[in-house]
C-alpha cells in the first residue's frame, strides 16, 4: 500500500535527470498538443526507471508535465501494476502462476526461488539483490512457464533451470534471455509443425 | 422529441435524455446511487438497471441510456427487479450493518433501497473487507468502510468545487477513496460532500453523533452567511441548532451551501448577548444589567448630554429591514441624517438600483460567455457562486479575467493586474485584448467586488466600472451584465432601504471619527464589528455614548457603552434582500437566549428611552412602513431587474492603489462565525498548507 | 492442414529476419501504394467480403466496423487504435507478430488507417511487452526511413504516423474503451457505451479499435483478394486464426491455422497430442480464460471457430487453447482464474467489483470443499448475479469458467465437500 503523504521525511524531491528530462519532451511529443495528459502511464515508467519506484515526489513531476492533478496521478499509480511504491531487488522475479503457467510447472519456479533464495512471493533478500513477486499472465504462455525479471522474459522453465538462472544472475555472468530449453520463439520444440522450410 | 414508453406508460423526452431522467418525467423513480444530477453520469452502481425493448436480452443502465424513438422501458419488470435485488446483495457483502450506530441512519439511500429489495439473510460467508478512514479535515468524518465506490464525491470534488482533491485510488475490490493530502480539503464546499455521499461514509463531523434525523425539527429558511440568499434548512431539537443543510433552489444555491453557511452553527452558542449590559457612567466597567436598568442608563447618560443630542446608526453586515426600518424612524424622528449600512465605507450608491445589484442574476452566469472581475474574488465571497463560474468555465463556456489580487478561483484567470487605473483604462481604450472578449460575448458579465469599492475612491471605481460596462455593451436589450457582488447580506436591503446618511448626513466612517472627535453624541451600532473600532475605544473626554444591539459580544460590544441583546438571524423571521436584489424571509428555528429580543425590538426600546416612541405595536407594522418606504421590500420572493439608465458612483481618477480582499478570510466574516470553534478549526487545519504559505490563497 | 502457401504470419516463430528487409523478401510492403490507390471503399468492401473478423475475442466484422467510422473527417481527426495489451491468460499471439512480424502490423496500420481516414495510429502495447516494443519501435523508424510511414507514406501522398504506447499492467486495459482511457492518460476503467468509439474513442475523436492480429491480416487479405480468404474456413469463419496451445500437451507452441480445423486435429498435429495421450484429457479452455470450459467428451468433435465453439456454449475468444490432462486439479484451475479475475477488475462496477473477489473466495474453498452442498447453487447464483450487469464484458469473463465448472463438472465439486465433511479429521485438524 501507498503512504498517503509525501515521500519518507528527509528523502530529496524527484526531478528528471537532463537526460530523462529530453526522453519526457520526446515522449510528450507523441501525443497531438492539448494532449499532454497522454503521457501520464510513459512518464511515470520513465520516472520508476530513473528512481526504482514512483513515489508521492515523482507522481507530482509528473503531475507537473502533465497537467494532471497530483491525485489523478495518483490513481493511476495506484491503478497499474507495473507501478512500484517501494524499491524492489535488483533482480525482481515476477512469476506467472496463471492458468498456463501453474499446469507446466510454475509450482516448481517458486520452490527452486524459495531453495535457493530462502524467498517466497513478497519476500526481498537483505542483500537487495532479488525479490519476488507472484503476477499474472505474461503473455507467454506456450512458453510456460514464464518470469519476467525487469525487461526481460526467462520462459520455458524448470526447477533445474530456474536454479541455473539465479546463480548466474547472482555471480553476475551472462543470461540466456527468453527460453531457457534453447526454442525459438513458440513453434513445436521437437520440431516446427508449419513453416518448417524457413527454419534455419 | 423521442416518444417512448416508460412501465406502459407513454413518454415524451427532450432529444439527448436517458430513461432515467425521461422517467422521472413520468413520475416513475428509478433507483440510483452514482447517478446525481448535477454530476456527469459514472453508470458504476448498476442500480438503475432496467430492461428495454428493442435490445439485448440483458438489462441497461437507464441512467446512462439515452432515449430513442419506440422504446419500450420495464422498471420493475421481473427482468430489472432481479438485477437490482443482485446489486443491492453485492453492495450490501462488504458494507457492516451498522445503521444503527451510522449518522446517515434514515437519510441512506442504500438502507431505503435495501428495505425495498435486499434480501433477508446474507449468502455471503467471507470475511467482508475493510478500509481505513482518511482524515479530510474538520468538516466530514470518513467511514470507509460504508463507501459503495459510486465515486460522487471524486466527480464533486472535480466538476463542482474545481478542486481535484479526492479520487478513488487502486482498482477493484481494493478501490478505495483517498485526498491528495490528508486533514484538509481545499475549498469552501467541502461541507457538500455529505450530502452527495448517498450512505455514511462521508458524514457532517461537527454533527457526529449529535442526533438522529428524525429528532429534529426542520425549519425553511434563507441563510445569511453571505449575500446570496441561498435557500437553506434549519434542523434543530430543544432550542439548538444542531444542522443546516443547502435546500434546493436552481435560481440561487441549486443545492449547493458554503462551509460558513453550514458550519458557523456552533457560534450560535459562543460569545453570546442574553442580558444587557451598561458603563454606569463613562469609563466605568461594563455590568450586566436588567433592560428597565439599561434603559435607565441610557437615557440619564444621553440627558447629560444636552437638549438635542446629535445621533447617528451604523448597520452591520447582518441587519435584517426590520431593524433598520425602526432605525431609520428612530433617526427620522431624531431628525438625524447619521445612518450608514456600509460600515466598510464601500462607495456604493444607493439612489441607483442597477447600481448595487447583481443584475446578471446568480441564474444569469449559467449563460454568461466572458466575465470580469474587478477587485473580487467570488471563490472566499459567495464560493456557491463561484461554482457556477467554474462551470461555465470547464466548460469552455465562459471566458475569466481579473483586476485585483490573484488568487486561485479554481479556474484560469486572464490577470489584467491590481493596478486599478490603468487596468481599467486599458479596457475602456480597448488596448487589453479582454475587452474586445467582452465586447463580442454575447451575455458578457462585469463583477464589481467590494475590495473594489470599500476605498477613497471607490465611486470613482464604480463609475468607471459602469462606463466600460456603457462601452463594451455588457448592458444591452434583454440582458444587464453589471453586477456588483456583495458580501453582507443586510448590504441590498439597507441600501432599497435608503439607509445611508440623508442630507448633510455622516457616513459610517465619518460617524466613527465625530463621534471620536466629539461632534457626535450617540453612536447606535447595529451588530456593525467589521470595521476598526479603536477609534471608539479611544474617544474624546466627553460622555458621547455607544450603543450596541446585536446577539454577540464582539468588537462592537467591546466599546459600547450600552449593550442589548438581539437575535441571530437563525433565531428570527426577518426580511432581508440578497444581492440579486430578491427579497426573502427567514423563518426562526429556534428562540432567543436569555433577555434577548428580536432586533427592532431593541431599537425600538431605545427610541422610547430616548422619548421618541416608534407606531409599531408589532412586526407587522414595521413591514408594513418598510414597504411604505420602498414598495419593492413589500414582494417577497421575487426578483424585479432594476432599470439601467440613470449614473452612479462619481467621475474622478482611480488610483494606482491595489484593490484589496474584502474576505481575507472566508471562515470568519462575522461575529457568529468568529466564536464558531468549527470555523477555528478550519482556519487551523488550512495554515501551513501550500496556499498558505505562498499566500495566493488570500 | 493450412499449407505454408497460405499462411499470412510466414515468420510467425522468427525462423527469419524481422527487420525490413527480411518483411520485403515475405512480400511485405510490397506496393502498397497500388493497394491504396484502390481507394477506400474498396479496402472496406474487400475486407467486409474477406470475412475477417475481430481476432482480439468479439469476433466482429472487420470490415464493417472499419465502415462505421464517419465518411468524412470534421472537426475531430480519426484515429486508429491497435490493441495490443494481450492478456487474456492462455493468449502470446500478438507477441509473436509484433517481435517476428511487426512490419506486417505496420503496414497493416498505414492501410487501416488509410481506410477510416486516419493520420494517426497508437500501439497500445501491454507494458510488459518491453522488448516486443522495442522490436515495434525499430520495425516503424525503419518504415519511416524509407518513406513508408510519414508526410507521404509510401509516395501515396496519405500522412501516417504511428506511435507505440506502453501499458503498465492492467488486463482490463485490453477492453477497447479501457485501453482508449488508458491512453489517454487515466486509470483503465471501460466507458459507458453508447458512444462507440467510431462515434467518440480517443479525446472524443472518431476512432477504431482493432487487435493486433486483425489488422496484421489485412495487407495480405487485400493482396490476395478477398476470395482467397473466403477459401479458407467456412462461411461466417473465414481465414486462419493463431491458435496459442499451452498446458498439458507434449509440445506447446503457437500455430497459424485454417479456421474451423477440429480441435484434436489441433492439438494432435501441431502440439504433439495431450500429454498421456487423447484418452488422458481432462478437459480444454479453448479461447482464453473467459470462455467456458470443454469437458473431454465434447473436445473430440469440436470445431475451432466462432460458430462451432459457440455451438458448444463456450467460445473462440483469441484463439488461446489450454488443455488440462487428467492430472489437472480442474477446480483449482477455474480458481485460479477467478483470482485473475478479481484482481484485474477495475472496480467500478458493483457487480464485479463485489461480485469477482466474492466468486474467487467461494471458489477457493471449492477446492478443498470447505463449502455447503447448496454453495454450488449459491456460486452460480452469484456469477448469474455478474454477467450481463456490467460496463465491461469482464465480469461475464469472470462468471462464464465458473458456470461451464458447475455446468460440466459439479460431481466433482460436491464430491469435494462430501469427501471434507466426512473426513472428521479435517476440522480437527483445522483446530
Ligand atoms: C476484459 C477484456 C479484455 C480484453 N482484452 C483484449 C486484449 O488483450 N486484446 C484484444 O485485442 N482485445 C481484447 N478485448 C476485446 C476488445 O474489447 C475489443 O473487442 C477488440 O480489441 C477489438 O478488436 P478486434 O475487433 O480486432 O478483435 C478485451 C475485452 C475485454 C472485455
Ligand atoms: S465516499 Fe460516499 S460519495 Fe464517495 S464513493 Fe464512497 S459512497 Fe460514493
Ligand atoms: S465489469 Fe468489472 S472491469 Fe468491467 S468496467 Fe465493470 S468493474 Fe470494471
Ligand atoms: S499463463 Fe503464464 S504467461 Fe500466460
Ligand atoms: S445510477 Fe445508473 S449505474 Fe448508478
Amino acid at each position: 500500500m501507498i503512504e498517503t503523504n509525501t515521500a519518507a521525511a528527509g528523502t530529496a524531491p524527484f526531478a528528471f535527470t537532463p537526460e530523462n528530462q529530453a526522453e519526457a519532451r520526446s515522449i510528450l511529443a507523441r501525443y497531438p498538443k492539448g494532449r499532454e495528459h497522454s503521457a501520464a502511464l510513459p512518464l511515470l515508467d520513465l520516472a520508476q526507471r530513473q528512481q526504482g519506484y514512483v513515489d508521492r515526489s515523482a507522481m507530482e513531476a509528473v503531475a507537473g508535465l502533465t497537467g494532471l492533478a497530483p491525485i489523478r496521478i495518483l490513481e493511476v499509480a495506484t491503478f497499474y501494476t507495473m507501478f512500484r511504491h517501494a524499491p524492489v531487488g535488483e533482480h525482481h522475479f515476477e512469476v506467472c502462476t496463471n492458468i498456463s503457467c501453474w499446469l507446466r510447472g510454475s509450482d516448481e519456479v517458486l520452490r527452486a526461488l524459495r531453495d535457493e533464495l530462502g524467498l517466497d512471493p513478497g519476500g526481498k533478500s537483505d542483500d537487495g539483490k532479488f525479490s519476488v513477486q507472484e503476477c499474472e499472465c505474461l503473455g507467454a504462455c506456450v512458453n510456460a512457464p514464464a518470469v519476467r525479471v525487469g525487461d526481460h522474459y526467462f520462459e520455458d522453465l524448470t526447477y533445474d533451470n530456474t536454479v541455473a538462472l539465479i546463480r548466474k544472475l547472482r555471480a553476475g555472468e551472462k543470461v540466456v534471455l527468453g527460453s531457457q530449453t534453447g526454442r525459438v520463439g513458440s513453434a513445436n520444440a521437437a520440431g516446427a509443425t508449419a513453416l518448417a522450410g524457413r527454419a534455419s | 422529441m423521442p416518444k417512448l414508453t416508460i412501465d406502459g406508460i407513454p413518454v415524451e423526452a427532450p432529444e439527448g435524455a436517458t430513461v432515467l431522467q425521461a422517467a422521472e418525467l413520468a413520475g416513475i423513480e428509478i433507483p440510483r446511487f452514482c447517478y446525481h444530477e448535477r454530476l456527469s453520469i459514472a453508470g458504476n452502481c448498476r442500480m438503475c438497471l432496467v430492461e428495454v425493448k428493442p435490445g439485448p436480452p440483458k438489462p441497461a443502465a437507464s441512467c446512462a441510456l439515452p432515449v430513442c424513438e419506440g422504446m419500450e422501458v420495464f422498471t420493475n419488470s421481473e427482468m430489472a427487479r432481479a438485477a437490482r435485488k443482485g446489486t443491492i446483495e453485492f453492495m450490501l457483502v462488504n458494507h457492516p450493518l451498522d445503521c444503527p450506530i451510522c449518522d446517515q441512519g434514515g437519510e441512506c439511500d442504500l438502507q431505503d433501497e435495501t428495505v425495498l429489495y435486499g434480501e433477508a439473510a446474507s449468502r455471503f460467508r467471507e470475511d467482508k473487507h475493510a478500509f481505513a478512514d482518511k482524515d479530510l479535515g474538520p468538516l466530514i468524518n470518513t467511514r470507509f468502510t460504508r463507501c459503495i465506490h459510486c465515486t460522487r464525491c471524486v466527480r464533486f470534488c472535480d466538476e463542482i468545487a474545481g478542486v481535484p482533491a479526492l479520487g478513488m485510488i487502486g482498482r477493484g475490490s481494493s478501490c478505495e477513496i483517498m485526498p491528495w493530502e490528508e486533514g484538509v480539503l481545499q475549498t469552501e464546499l467541502a461541507g457538500n460532500l455529505v450530502d452527495v455521499c448517498p450512505v455514511g461514509s462521508l458524514t457532517n463531523r461537527p454533527f457526529a453523533f449529535r442526533a438522529r434525523s428524525w429528532e429534529l425539527t426542520k425549519t425553511d429558511s434563507i441563510d445569511i452567511m453571505d449575500a446570496m440568499g441561498s435557500s437553506v434548512r434549519i434542523d434543530s431539537r430543544s432550542n439548538e441548532v444542531l444542522r443546516i443543510l443547502p435546500r434546493l433552489n436552481d435560481a440561487v444555491n441549486e443545492e449547493w451551501i458554503g462551509d460558513r453557511s453550514r458550519h458557523f452553527i456552533d457560534g450560535l452558542l459562543e460569545r453570546r448577548l442574553d442580558t444587557p449590559w451598561a458603563r454606569v457612567t463613562r469609563g466605568a466597567a461594563l455590568r450586566s444589567v436588567s433592560w428597565e436598568k439599561a434603559l435607565e442608563i441610557l437615557r440619564e447618560r444621553v440627558e447629560a448630554l444636552g437638549d438635542a443630542p446629535k445621533v447617528g446608526v451604523i448597520a452591520g453586515d447582518q441587519t435584517d429591514l426590520e431593524t433598520l426600518t425602526a432605525a431609520k424612524d428612530l433617526c427620522a424622528a431624531l431628525g438625524s441624517p447619521n445612518m450608514d449600512c456600509r460600515q466598510d465605507g464601500a462607495r456604493l450608491d444607493a439612489s441607483v438600483r442597477a447600481g448595487y445589484l447583481f443584475n446578471a442574476t446568480i441564474e444569469g452566469l449559467d449563460q454568461a460567455d466572458a466575465i470580469l472581475l474587478i477587485g473580487s474574488d467570488p471563490r472566499k465571497e459567495a464560493p456557491v457562486l463561484n461554482a457556477r463560474i467554474f462551470r461555465r468555465v470547464r466548460n469552455g463556456q465562459a471566458a475569466v479575467a481579473r483586476i485585483g489580487v490573484p488568487t486561485d478561483l479554481t479556474y484560469p484567470v486572464t490577470e489584467l493586474g491590481n493596478t486599478p487605473g490603468e487596468a481599467l483604462a486599458a479596457l475602456r481604450a480597448g488596448t487589453h485584448p479582454f475587452a474586445e472578449v467582452l465586447r463580442s460575448a454575447k451575455h458578457p458579465v462585469i463583477i464589481v467586488g467590494q475590495g473594489a469599492l470599500r476605498r477613497e475612491d471607490g465611486a470613482a471605481v464604480l463609475n468607471a466600472a459602469r462606463d466600460l460596462a456603457d462601452a463594451l455593451g455588457v448592458v444591452r436589450e434583454g440582458w444587464n451584465g453589471f453586477s456588483v457582488l456583495h458580501t453582507a447580506a443586510g448590504r441590498v436591503g439597507g441600501l432599497d432601504l435608503g439607509f445611508v446618511p440623508g442630507k448633510d448626513g455622516l457616513d459610517a466612517g465619518a460617524m466613527v471619527q465625530a463621534l471620536g472627535s466629539g461632534s457626535l453624541d450617540v453612536l447606535i451600532l447595529l451588530g456593525a464589528d467589521e470595521f476598526d473600532t479603536s477609534a471608539l475605544a479611544n474617544r474624546s473626554t466627553r460622555d458621547a455614548l455607544v450603543v450596541y444591539i446585536g446577539s454577540h459580544g464582539d468588537a462592537g460590544a467591546a466599546v459600547a457603552d450600552i449593550v442589548l441583546p438581539g437575535s441571530a438571524w437563525t433565531e428570527k423571521t426577518a426580511t432581508w434582500v440578497s444581492m440579486e436584489g430578491r427579497v426573502q424571509r427567514t423563518l426562526r428555528a429556534v428562540s432567543a437566549p436569555g433577555a434577548a429580543v428580536e432586533d427592532w425590538v431593541a431599537v425600538a426600546r431605545v427610541a422610547r428611552a430616548l422619548g421618541h416612541a416608534l407606531p409599531f405595536s408589532s412586526v407587522e407594522d414595521v413591514r408594513a412602513r418598510m414597504a411604505a418606504i420602498n414598495p419593492l421590500l413589500g414582494t417577497l420572493w421575487t426578483l424585479t431587474p432594476a432599470p439601467w439608465g440613470a449614473p452612479f458612483g462619481t467621475e474622478g481618477a482611480v488610483s494606482a492603489e491595489p484593490f484589496t480582499p474584502a474576505v481575507p478570510n472566508y471562515y470568519m466574516t462575522c461575529p457568529i462565525s468568529r466564536a464558531s470553534r468549527t470555523m477555528a478549526a478550519c482556519v487551523e487545519a488550512l495554515s501551513g498548507t501550500e496556499d498558505e504559505r505562498t499566500g495566493t490563497d488570500g | 492442414m493450412l499449407q505454408d502457401k497460405d499462411r499470412v504470419f510466414t515468420n510467425l516463430y522468427g525462423f527469419e529476419d524481422w527487420h525490413l528487409a527480411g518483411a520485403r523478401a515475405r512480400g511485405d510492403w510490397d506496393n502498397t501504394k497500388a493497394l491504396l490507390d484502390k481507394g477506400r471503399e474498396w479496402i472496406i468492401e474487400e475486407m467486409k467480403a474477406s470475412g475477417l473478423r475481430g481476432r482480439g475475442g468479439a469476433g466482429f466484422s472487420a470490415g464493417l466496423k472499419w465502415s462505421f467510422m464517419p465518411k468524412t473527417v470534421g472537426e475531430r481527426p480519426h484515429y486508429l487504435l491497435i490493441n495490443a495489451d494481450e492478456g487474456e491468460p492462455g493468449t502470446c499471439k500478438d507477441r509473436d507478430i509484433m517481435r517476428f512480424d511487426p512490419h506486417k502490423l505496420i503496414e497493416g496500420c498505414l492501410v487501416a488507417g488509410y481506410a477510416i481516414n486516419a493520420h494517426v495510429a497508437y500501439i497500445y502495447i501491454r507494458g510488459e511487452f518491453v522488448q516486443e516494443a522495442i522490436h515495434l519501435q525499430t520495425a516503424i523508424d525503419e518504415a519511416y526511413e524509407a518513406g513508408l510511414l510519414g508526410d507521404n507514406a509510401c509516395g501515396t501522398g496519405w500522412k501516417m504516423d504511428v506511435y507505440v504506447h506502453r501499458g503498465a499492467g492492467a488486463y482490463v486495459c485490453g477492453e477497447e474503451t479501457a485501453l482508449i482511457q488508458s491512453l489517454e492518460g487515466k486509470k483503465g476503467q471501460p466507458r459507458l457505451k453508447p458512444p462507440f468509439p467510431a462515434g467518440a474513442g480517443l479525446y472524443g475523436c472518431p476512432s477504431t479499435v482493432n487487435n493486433v492480429e486483425t489488422i496484421a491480416n489485412a495487407p495480405t487479405i487485400l493482396r490476395r483478394g478477398a476470395s482467397w480468404y473466403t477459401s479458407l474456413g467456412r462461411e461466417n469463419n473465414h481465414g486462419t486464426k493463431i491458435f496459442c496451445i499451452s498446458g498439458h500437451v507434449n509440445q506447446p507452441c503457437n500455430v497459424e491455422e485454417e479456421m474451423g480445423i477440429p480441435l484434436r486435429e489441433l492439438i494432435e498435429k501441431h502440439a504433439g497430442g495431450v500429454r498421456g495421450g487423447w484418452d488422458n484429457l481432462l478437459a480444454v479452455i479453448p479461447g482464453g480464460a473467459s470462455v467456458p470450459l470443454l469437458p473431454a467428451a465434447l473436445c473430440a468433435d469440436a470445431r475451432m471457430d466462432y460458430d462451432g465453439l459457440r455451438e458448444l456454449r463456450s467460445g473462440l475468444g483469441s484463439g488461446a487453447v489450454i488443455v488440462m490432462d487428467r492430472s489437472t486439479d480442474l477446480v483449482a484451475a477455474i480458481a485460479r482464474l477467478s483470482r485473475f479475475f478479481a484482481h484485474e477488475s477495475c472496480g467500478q462496477c458493483t457487480p464485479c467489483r463485489e461480485g469477482t473477489p466474492w466468486i474467487s473466495k467461494m471458489m477457493a474453498r471449492m477446492v478443498t470443499g470447505d463449502a455447503e452442498p447448496g454453495e454450488i447453487d449459491v456460486l452460480e447464483d452469484v456469477t448469474r448475479r455478474m454477467e450481463g450487469r456490467t460496463i465491461c464484458a469482464l465480469a461475464d469473463a469472470a462468471a462464464w469458467p465458473v458456470q461451464g465448472l458447475i455446468r460440466h463438472f459439479r460431481p466433482e465439486l460436491e464430491r469435494r465437500i462430501a469427501a471434507r465433511k466426512d473426513a472428521p479429521s479435517s476440522s480437527a485438524a483445522a483446530q
